[in-house]
């Protein structure tokens, strides 16, 4: 019980010091991308701690200020359902796959609450873009989870990695049991919605600050955003990990850091290079060819696990 | 506190409002050439975000309402930051009609970075010294607005009518 506990406590810290970390990492890279210097490694560290010693608090309203704190405990639940490489997760059960598909939507509608009362039209555009946005990349996602579900035969995220399991040794490579060699169609699909969840260009419309002013954050200063920086963090950790359990077989700690690390580095350097979409092209494109490469992705499995 | 304006110091989000022409002179400074990143200062889309208001040359009277419209949603610590001649006595507008001549006798000018314009060199070398000043807690010019708010509020009410324009000020 008590050990339940500590888990619950301490496994939201080493998300989000490892998500910031991730984001730091990734500003240096992209600095060295557009060839800059580009800030330290530990520059969000900062920026955070600066964001929460904010003075002011200016708010909106009630639902203003808990708009941020809801979206804050929305990715802290879910946090408990992601195993931590091959070790498992607080709460596992049969079905968990699917939960978690509904807990990630949280944290943009405790968003959208906050926004809504705010009353800034940028930020009204910004939380439409993110719930089209999501609309658009959920469809393609939950088929390529479908034909993990189809092939593995659990729908629990713990046993679909375990049913990856290999012996793991510094000098044995065992990823050849990975599901991304079983279903190499479902991991490029998985991998092209994760660029759009973790809202990097091409899919950045949400936040857009030449445009929309930044978005649903317009409106939101101070301690409000610095909490925002720590749930974007943690979002960045959750969409990653989820992507490693699940398609690259979670693995012990000393692979599966550099494995979430090197998923959202692969989709920083997409956002390096390319420009925007509008919404109404990122619904098109996600509606096209990842939708089309799911159904085929599918029907893959299904001739493979006859 | 003198380790939270450490971090506020290493960390500055900017604001730059840029209607004088020494705006041209920012891209460089953002970018790669000289890439202002690597001191922690990033440009901010919105005021609610930012530490420090970039004034970017003249202000006329109209403008000057939307600044410190702006300034007063800035979240304290805050600083402003004067850029180019104009806004430390009019500069090359020294006799025109429609612009003001001083800013500091309507914001708390924090450092002035003299020049017409300012080479992206002064700009970072203004970007470093307001680094360390804020690091030692030099700068504290959103004291001093709060501290003599009314002081202020005369000084703008000699160029346009305050109560309807000011925003709520705690």
């Amino acid at each position: 019980m008590n050990i339940n506990i500590l888990y619950a406590a301490l496994a939201p810290i080493v998300a989000i010091l490892l998500g910031l970390l991730y984001i730091g990492i990734g500003r240096k890279i992209i600095a060295r991308l557009q060839r800059r210097y580009g800030p330290p490694f530990y520059q969000q560290y900062i920026d955070t701690i600066k964001l929460l010693a904010k003075k002011t608090v200016s708010s909106h309203g009630v639902f203003f200020s808990l708009g941020p704190i809801m979206g804050l405990a929305g990715s802290m639940v879910t946090l408990l359902f992601i195993p931590f490489g091959s070790a498992a997760p607080l709460l596992s059960f049969h079905g968990d796959i699917i939960l978690v598909m509904y807990l990630v939507v949280i944290a943009p509608l405790g968003m959208a609450l906050g926004v809504g009362e705010g009353s800034n039209p940028n930020g009204s555009i910004g939380m439409a873009r993110g719930l089209t946005l999501m609309l658009a990349y959920e469809v393609p996602f939950v088929l390529a989870l479908f034909s993990v579900v189809l092939y593995t035969h659990t729908t629990s995220i713990a046993q679909i990695v375990q049913s990856q399991a290999g012996e793991w040794s510094l000098l044995k490579f065992h990823g050849f049991n990975w599901l991304t060699f079983a279903l190499p169609i479902s991991a490029i699909v998985a991998d092209i919605c994760l660029q759009g969840m973790l809202g990097e260009k091409p899919f950045d419309q949400v936040i857009a600050p030449h445009e929309i002013a930044s978005g649903p954050m317009v409106e939101y200063g101070g301690k409000y955003l610095g909490m925002m920086v720590i749930n974007h963090a943690l979002h960045i950790y959750i969409e990653t990990a989820l992507f490693v359990d699940i398609f690259l077989g979670g693995g012990p700690v000393w692979f599966f850091i550099p494995a979430t690390f090197s998923v959202f580095i692969l989709s920083l350097i997409i956002n390096g290079v390319l420009p925007r979409f509008r919404i109404g092209q990122a619904l098109k494109f996600y509606w096209g060819v990842p939708l089309i490469l799911a159904v085929i992705g599918i029907i893959y499995t299904m001739v493979v696990i006859k | 506190m003198s380790i939270l304006n450490k971090f506020r110091g290493k960390s500055l989000w900017m604001l730059h409002y840029c209607t004088g022409c020494g705006a041209i002179e920012m891209p460089p400074v953002m970018t790669s050439r000289y890439d202002m990143e690597r001191f922690g200062i990033i440009p901010m889309a919105t005021p609610r975000q930012a530490d420090i208001l970039l004034i970017t040359g003249y202000l006329a009277v109209k403008t000057l309402k939307r600044v410190i419209r702006t300034y007063e949603q800035m979240h304290s610590p805050k600083w402003v930051v004067g850029f180019g001649a104009c806004t430390v006595n009019g500069g090359m507008y020294w006799d025109s009609y429609a612009t003001i001549k001083k800013l500091e006798l309507y914001l708390p000018v924090d450092l002035y970075i003299a020049g017409c314009m300012p080479r992206p060199e002064a700009i970072m070398d203004a970007f470093i010294e307001l680094r360390k000043g804020i690091s030692s807690g030099k700068y504290e010019g959103w004291k001093k607005y709060i501290e003599n708010y009314d002081w202020y509020k005369k000084n703008q009410a000699k160029l346009f009518d305050v109560k309807k324009w000011s925003v709520n000020y705690e």
